[in-house]
């Protein structure tokens, strides 16, 4: 083969050192190539470790993160109260309203918001391979601009009045699953087949659809309940976080992040394309439609708590390649728990940064999202979406 | 293992893309389908790696018919480099070589330390080693087909399709992969567009012409001049190569009928 051109492609095999050198540089670091990176974190024992670190830094952040606020409360308080409150254990009476604030308001909220990052991210990792988009996010089946239709018609309509104050977000579930369902079936051709730029573009101008739905209903509502509720759900926000709703997202989403590592290979073989899955023994089309339906359960559930938090399904995916490659079975764990910590902090400076008012998150997303985007694909060692 | 295409009928919004075609690749075999630009020679071969369904006829292996097998253990037996386009993940060269290895492991289990070696051996073969760990978007032309025969090595299958291996190859890697195939010992089906190139590296050549086939047989039995100008419009000299005796066409860069 054409050795004259690649030969300087190949790391050079280093001779010892002559000299004792105690602290050699480890082989990967010789080799200043972007695969060696990546490369580097294939090894279990290292993408175990890089795992561990973000648990702890995740841990971390929910720690600091419950402290932070109106109040803010010691770290070492914080945990104390944490430990009471799933020990059982007793404070002192002085701290009742500070450990309310922190058991009662803060810990369901950064939970949810540690549950929606990960998810998010799993789930854009999951969609961008399915779809074959480096740019597609689990809102470009059109599932957020359907659960925004759903909460907003709840909303105005007074409708599911029976499910008291989780109507709006019953409605927003409906709502997104609706749009997948509407999604799959103008998609779908013959045989159920599922092209993924037909999945793009159907979701696309569904979503283009859903908001001219959103327009008429705020414009001929009474009142401006319709506008803040659409505000809520096109930016997003855990402002409604309780304990209520929280068992059921943590199922949803570890159920949701558990099945998609499982199909961590069915997911590099469908980004690899059609013909080379099916060539290898996957079924595309089966497998977008089961990916279809987890996708849309799991995003719906997030939406309808969260609203339609933008860029973290997006770049979080992103930015787990870079570190550890393109290969499913290690960004899927990567991507979550990143997500995670990320979520936290936006969340964290979404309710500080102009307290008493809290800043929609989609706001501070798209603040630290645009600049990281623009930035990956200005990169040159990150071939973004193969252009 | 033998590969027969018995009867095979495609038929889609009611045009027929391959109509009654019937081909026998024998084990170990090199076959060649040649024709004209929508001929249904990449139609054919979509029915043996299974992305098509076959509107009626079969895709035998060994007499089965393939559609009784499961997408899995068709992929144990057969592989297949396709000319799937644009891919938007950037994985390292061995991780798609790796991913030959998906039809024998269930889920997500990792590869063992012999299923490591046959990649390696793979990428060995062919060349690639030095790249195992480049992204594949940064890869060359050529460098890329290496890596999916790489792949298809590794797979382990009895039975090779290739659509047209030699698009976007230069003259050296053109002779080298088509030189590979010769000496891989696996039963070969490959789609050609070059008739000089089929000549060469075929036992046997199918001619397909608007889903029929119209020809097979040796290549000096095939390429004449009578059926290059029928089937191709073009009208050719055909030459005996010198040096291995295969037919080699010389083309006229005037249009036949005149």
């Amino acid at each position: 083969m054409n050795e004259r051109t690649y030969v300087t492609e190949r790391p050079i095999a280093m001779s010892p050192p002559v000299t004792a050198e105690p602290t050699a540089a480890p082989p990967a670091a010789q080799a200043p190539r972007t695969g060696s990176r990546r490369r580097f974190f294939a090894s279990p024992p290292r993408l175990f470790a890089l795992c561990a670190v973000l648990g702890a830094l995740l841990l971390l952040s929910v720690v600091v993160a419950i402290g932070l606020g109106a109040a803010v409360v010691a770290p070492e308080d914080t945990v104390r109260y944490l430990w009471a409150a799933l020990s059982g254990g007793s404070i002192g009476a002085d701290e009742l309203t500070t450990y309310r604030i922190v058991w009662e308001i803060r810990t369901p909220r950064v939970l949810l918001a540690a549950l929606v990052g990960a998810g998010l991210s799993a789930v854009g990792v999951a969609v961008q391979a399915m779809v074959r988009n480096a740019l597609a996010d689990p809102f470009v089946l059109g599932v957020s601009s359907g659960a925004s239709v759903g909460a907003v018609l709840v909303t105005v309509t007074g409708g599911l009045a029976v499910l008291g104050i989780h109507a709006v977000s019953v409605g927003a579930f409906v709502g997104a699953l609706a749009a997948s369902v509407l999604v799959y079936a103008a998609s779908a051709g013959r045989g159920g087949a599922l092209s993924p730029l037909r999945l793009v573009l159907t979701g696309v101008a569904l979503s283009f659809g859903f908001q001219a739905v959103m327009s008429v209903i705020v414009y001929f509502a009474p009142d401006g309940e319709a506008t803040s509720t659409i505000l809520h759900w096109t930016l997003g926000g855990f402002g409604a976080a309780s304990w209520g709703a929280l068992p059921l997202v943590t199922a949803v989403v570890v159920l949701g992040v558990v099945l998609l590592h499982r199909s961590s290979r069915a997911l590099d073989l469908l980004a690899l394309g059609d013909e080379t899955a099916t060539s290898l023994g996957i079924g595309p089309d089966r497998h977008r439609r089961l990916l279809l339906v987890l996708v849309s359960l799991v995003t719906g559930v997030m939406v309808a708590v969260s609203g339609a938090i933008a860029f973290v399904g997006l770049i979080l995916p992103h930015l787990a390649r870079m570190v550890v490659g393109a290969t499913h079975s290690r960004v899927l764990v990567v991507a979550p728990l990143a997500g995670a910590v990320f979520m936290v902090w936006v969340d964290l400076v979404a309710r500080t940064l102009a307290a008493p008012r809290e800043l929609p998150l989609g706001v501070i997303t798209a603040l630290v999202g645009v600049p990281v985007f623009i930035g990956l694909m200005r990169r040159k060692s990150y071939v973004f979406g193969g252009r | 293992m033998d590969l027969q295409l018995d009867g095979l009928t495609v038929v889609t919004d009611g045009r027929s893309l391959v109509s009654e075609l019937s081909l026998d690749v024998p084990s170990g075999g090199v076959v060649g389908l040649v024709g004209p630009n929508g001929s249904g020679k990449s139609t054919a071969l979509r029915c043996v790696y299974r992305t098509l369904r076959p509107s009626a006829g079969a895709v035998r292996i060994d007499g089965d018919d393939l559609s009784g097998l499961s997408l899995r253990r068709s992929a144990q037996l057969v592989a297949a480099m396709t000319q799937d386009g644009a891919v938007d993940l950037d994985f390292t060269v061995e991780e798609v070589v790796a991913l030959g290895r998906a039809p024998h492991l269930r889920g997500n289990a990792a590869l063992g330390p012999r299923e490591r070696e046959l990649c390696e051996a793979a990428m060995d073969r062919l060349g690639i080693r030095h790249l195992a760990a480049r992204g594949v978007l940064s890869l060359s032309g050529g460098e890329r087909q290496r890596v999916l025969l790489a792949r298809a090595l590794t797979q382990e299958p009895r039975i090779l399709v290739l659509d047209e291996p030699t698009n976007h190859l230069d003259v050296r890697h053109q002779v080298e992969l088509l030189s590979f195939l010769r000496g891989a010992d696996l039963t070969v089906l490959v789609v050609l567009h070059d008739l000089n190139l089929a000549a060469a590296a075929c036992d046997r050549i199918g001619v397909l012409s608007e889903g029929r086939l119209v020809a097979s047989g040796a290549p000096e039995d095939v390429l004449t001049a009578g059926l290059v100008r029928d089937v191709f419009g073009v009208s050719a000299e055909v030459v005996t190569h010198p040096g291995s005796g295969d037919p080699q066409l010389l083309y006229s860069l005037t249009p036949t009928g005149g």
